[in-house]
């Protein structure tokens, strides 16, 4: 693994994702770019529209129509992939990048047997027979945690609880060992106590299989408690992005440092949340400058004139003229 | 399971006796079965007899009783108009119809479900445009247009195909197939098409909406993102999701296709049950008419039971016993 270290597992670079409309073209992500090391958890945070699943959804090419990759770069090992014809890109899906959705209870088609659908996605990807492939249905089954997996294997989706049923997704991305799993939500769509498991057995996993993971997700919790990097979107931009613990704890980034202050602390007195105020804006009038200006209490000149790229400050990559000296002096 | 069938073959027995009713009614409202059968000059000791005979004077339940018992056993009395046994006269008739009925089933199910899963897959191709306007014809052009086009064209102008009849028969037992000679094949070919037409369109604008729908669905996503191959996706996952609403709208559209098949039939004159309906009609023949209404309800409720079943050798969610289910 040491080895491997030095290059990263995946690559995005300048990714833009366009949606045309009838109204002219529509930019969900904005020239984004972020690696992810072998076995490194990326949590990626925003508010919902931030483009954080859109980003997803590049990574494994699978960008629902109209939506298209439209400018940038993805590199999976060194190789692109944001470009290959659908079948190659298929035959990585799965075997190389896996994925999690968000909600467990329509992820899995209700027609057919857990073990079916474990059984043929591994025989999609490995070449095995179809007692082997069955043997390592019931040992990822086993692995994601599930009681009796051998007399489980033959159920119904529709048998399985909702918290078991992510399991089972899990189970079914990590069928043929892949490097990279994009988890969107995984968490979102189940109970409290449930969530806390998942996340448990996602960060086990990632561990023993040195699987890399790209956890998309809009709870700071769940990445505070999971992430090994963090990368804070908004309005299709990278906010900030570095180290967990620097970005939680010494947020740079007027937005970042707003999130933080909208989550609440225990033992502290209970005091008022801060919170951010107005919305984020829509993609379709998205402000000059940098895009969080009119909701930023430390905006000044530049920032409603000119787009603000990351630069690095400490352990984090910044988006914010706040953090320029020569834009910083200029205005004093 | 097993208490699911009972239940349906409870609410099946409720059905026929519903039907049978309707059936009976007949009796006592179309015609006077005396004043038929005695003609013009009778005594009135002969009506008597004849009232008697025939149980009409005992109370109204007590007739429907003994119709129903009768029914049951398959007999439906003497047809007025050809003076021979109902039961004979559609046994005779029943192969003809059921021939015509299952080629036409086959035809639309076999064409119409490919059909609607390629223009399901393939939304915006040329091909699946031309499709679904030709099928809007098939939908909107009455059964007896087409078939009088289709005599037209390949009986009048062509003659390549027969305009009437079943062509040769074979006899095995008292059935009477036409699948076993050319002529009787051949005389197939244009009722079949007309009698499937509506069907098969029916059915592709179905599947293509379902495969639409179920195209949508996250675990579709799921599976792409799982890198099955796009058949395995199509067919093993997507189609297979259609099925439900599928069977639903065929099953009742093979009721259909068997009861429907009077203007077919009437169109190329094709012996079956439906044309002996139309005929029976037109000369009052009650005792015909209420058993032909009695057999056509008969396979209704034979058919909903067969695609309830099919239901449950579909869907899995269906088969579990209740509660064993968790979380939903």
């Amino acid at each position: 693994m040491d080895k491997l270290s030095n290059r990263p597992l995946l690559e995005v670079k300048n990714l833009r994702v366009e949606f045309p409309t009838r109204r002219g073209t529509l930019v969900a992500v904005d020239d984004i770019s972020f690696s992810i090391q072998p076995g490194e958890v990326l949590g990626v945070v925003g508010e919902s529209g931030a483009g954080k699943s859109l980003t997803g959804a590049a990574i494994i090419g699978l960008l629902e129509p109209p939506g298209r990759v439209a400018g940038g770069e993805i590199l999976l090992d060194g190789q692109r992939i944001d470009n290959l014809p659908y079948e190659k890109m298929r035959r990585i899906r799965g075997k190389e990048i896996g994925a999690v959705f968000q909600d467990p209870l329509t992820s899995l088609n209700p027609l057919y047997t857990v073990g079916r659908q474990l059984t043929e996605t591994i025989l999609t990807h490995l070449d095995m027979s179809e007692s082997e492939a069955r043997a390592r249905a019931i040992g990822l089954l086993q692995d994601v945690g599930i009681p009796a997996p051998e007399r489980r294997i033959d159920h119904y989706p529709h048998q399985f609880s909702g918290g078991m049923r992510q399991r089972v997704v899990i189970a079914l991305a990590l069928c043929a060992n892949p490097r990279l799993i994009v988890a969107d939500e995984p968490t979102t769509a189940l109970d409290v106590s449930i969530q806390a498991q998942i996340i448990t057995l996602i960060k086990r996993l990632c561990r023993e299989h040195g699987t890399a993971v790209m956890l998309v997700t809009h709870d700071m919790g769940v990445i505070a408690e999971t992430a090994d990097r963090v990368a804070v979107m908004y309005a299709g931009r990278i906010a900030e992005i570095g180290p967990v613990r620097d970005v939680i704890q010494r947020a740079k980034h007027p937005y970042t440092e707003g999130l933080m202050g909208s989550i609440p602390k225990l033992g502290n007195a209970p005091a008022r949340l801060a919170q951010i105020d107005g919305a984020m804006p829509r993609l379709t009038a998205i402000p000059k400058g940098c895009a969080f200006n009119p909701r930023c209490t430390k905006r000044f000149t530049p920032c409603t004139q000119l787009r603000p790229d990351p630069i690095p400050v400490g352990a984090t990559d910044v988006a914010c003229w706040l953090y320029d000296q020569t834009k910083k002096a200029a205005a004093e | 399971m097993v208490a699911f069938i009972i239940r349906r073959l409870l609410q099946a027995v409720l059905v026929m006796m519903a039907v049978g009713f309707v059936a009976f009614s007949l009796f006592a409202y179309v015609g006077d079965p005396v004043a038929i059968m005695l003609g013009q000059d009778f005594t009135e000791e002969a009506r008597m007899r004849l009232v008697r005979d025939l149980g009409l004077d005992q109370p109204f339940f007590v007739q429907y009783f003994n119709f129903l018992v009768k029914a049951a056993q398959g007999e439906f009395g003497i047809s007025y108009r050809l003076a021979r046994p109902v039961s004979d006269l559609l046994m005779e008739r029943l192969p003809a119809t059921l021939e015509l009925s299952l080629c036409a089933a086959l035809l639309a199910l076999l064409v119409g479900v490919p059909m609607g899963v390629y223009t399901g897959l393939n939304r915006d191709s040329f091909l699946s445009r031309l499709m679904l306007t030709v099928s809007l014809v098939g939908v909107s052009l009455p059964t007896f247009l087409i078939g009088i086009l289709l005599i037209l064209v390949f009986s009048v102008l062509l003659g390549w195909l027969p305009s009437f009849g079943r062509g040769t028969t074979v006899a095995l037992g008292w059935w009477t197939t036409g699948f076993l000679t050319p002529t009787g094949l051949r005389a197939l070919i244009l009722p079949s098409i007309t009698l499937a037409l509506f069907q098969l369109t029916l059915i592709m604008r179905l599947v293509r909406s379902e495969m639409l729908e179920v195209l949508r669905t996250d675990y579709i996503k799921f599976a792409r993102a799982r890198g099955l191959s796009n058949r395995a996706i199509n067919f093993g996952h997507a189609l297979k999701n259609t099925l439900v609403p599928v069977i639903t709208i065929t099953g009742l559209q093979l009721g259909g296709i068997i009861a429907f098949a009077i203007v077919t039939e009437t169109v190329f004159q094709w012996p079956g049950m439906g044309f002996l309906f139309i005929q029976s009609v037109s000369a009052a023949d009650v005792p015909v008419m209420a058993a032909y209404l009695i057999l056509i309800a008969f396979f209704f409720v034979l058919i909903n039971l067969v695609v309830d079943l099919l239901y449950y050798a579909v869907d899995p969610r269906l088969r579990v016993d209740r509660g064993a289910a968790g979380g939903h």
